[in-house]
């Protein structure tokens, strides 16, 4: 084996990760190579280093929060989904009503009835702007297929 | 996970419980701030909650776990560079410059200066060199683990290992000739 083939087993060694097979012909290499004998004493001292670090651990607080959290947003998710869906329905419904009252009242002028069914238009065509671009980046949301 | 699969919230109460810490610090050394990494890994539960049902029968729930915190955690980073890019040039503005460095050394433990200078030098890892170290040295898992998680082999794994190693090195002036006197 060359040394370039023994530099791939450098990291295994230095992490334990070799069979003692592996690990005796690694040492046999390393005894007759002072470059890789070098670098792997190079890398030894960088994970010495590495090693020393910790992160702070949290409060313990966080942690018993933590499930509440998330049951939280699951849950205020499902009620989000649910009151759009009824909030949607409701406003056509009585947007539909109020144009029909709206068409059938004779009591109202013609511009002011044009004026109100274009606001009404204007609003629709708002909220299907708005709903196609949410689907647009729906379909393109790369957690939706994360699939293994 | 079949019960989890079912959509069992008392199942997936027992996931969160196993995994929310490898999760938050997964997340903490992927986006270097405490807030975003608590809020970051409680999404991907969440998100993770919502599409359970995508984890095929047999396969581990962890490693497709780790590939939503990641992309998560990516996204935000690509979104804070973005809000960093697109502000007022932070050079003439201290305080954005402040809040956009969050690889503060503060997030370590019993810090003195050669630790918090390791940290700082994590964060100016990229992604992929950055994930492995966090993985190895902060979660302390097994080449086979962080293949898993990966989803490559372990020689990629060894392989960036390596790489990553050896950019700390430079950073840290810990190479050839140099000791530790980077860290001095």
């Amino acid at each position: 084996m060359a040394c370039d083939d023994y530099k791939d087993l450098l990291m295994s060694y230095l992490d334990d990760e070799l069979s003692a097979e592996q690990r005796r012909q690694f040492e046999e290499h390393l005894a007759g190579c002072p470059d890789c004998a070098g670098e792997l004493e190079e890398f030894k001292k960088l994970k010495a280093i590495t090693d020393e670090v910790a992160l702070v651990e949290p409060e313990d607080r966080i942690w018993q929060d933590y499930w509440s959290n998330i049951y939280n947003r699951i849950e205020r998710g499902i009620g989000w989904i649910m009151f759009s869906v009824a909030a949607v329905a409701l406003a056509i419904y009585c947007g539909f009503r109020a144009i029909e009252e709206l068409i059938r009242d004779t009591g109202v002028e013609v511009a002011l009835k044009v004026g109100l069914l274009a606001l009404i238009a204007g609003l629709a065509i708002l909220f299907v702007s708005v709903m196609r671009e949410r689907l647009y980046f729906w379909k393109r949301d790369r957690y939706k297929d994360v699939k293994r | 996970m079949q019960r989890c699969r079912g959509g069992s919230r008392e199942a997936f109460e027992v996931f969160v419980n196993r995994y929310m810490k490898d999760a938050y610090f997964i997340a903490l050394g992927l986006v270097g701030n405490r807030e975003d990494a608590l809020d970051l890994s409680q999404e991907a539960f969440v998100r993770a909650y919502r599409n359970i049902k995508q984890v095929k029968p047999g396969r581990k729930f962890f490693p497709w776990f780790y590939q939503i915190l990641k992309n998560l955690c990516i996204s935000h980073l690509r979104k804070r560079r973005y809000r960093r890019a697109s502000s007022l040039d932070a050079e003439d503005c201290p305080e954005v410059a402040a809040s956009a460095d969050v690889f503060s050394p503060d997030v370590v433990a019993d810090r003195n200066e050669v630790k918090g200078k390791v940290w700082e030098a994590i964060g100016k890892l990229d992604e992929k060199h950055r994930e492995v170290i966090i993985l190895r040295h902060f979660r302390a898992m097994s080449y086979d683990q962080i293949a898993e998680a990966l989803f490559c082999n372990k020689g990629t794994v060894t392989s960036r290992l390596y790489y990553a190693r050896k950019r700390l090195q430079e950073l840290l002036e810990t190479g050839k000739g140099g000791g530790t006197s980077g860290l001095r």
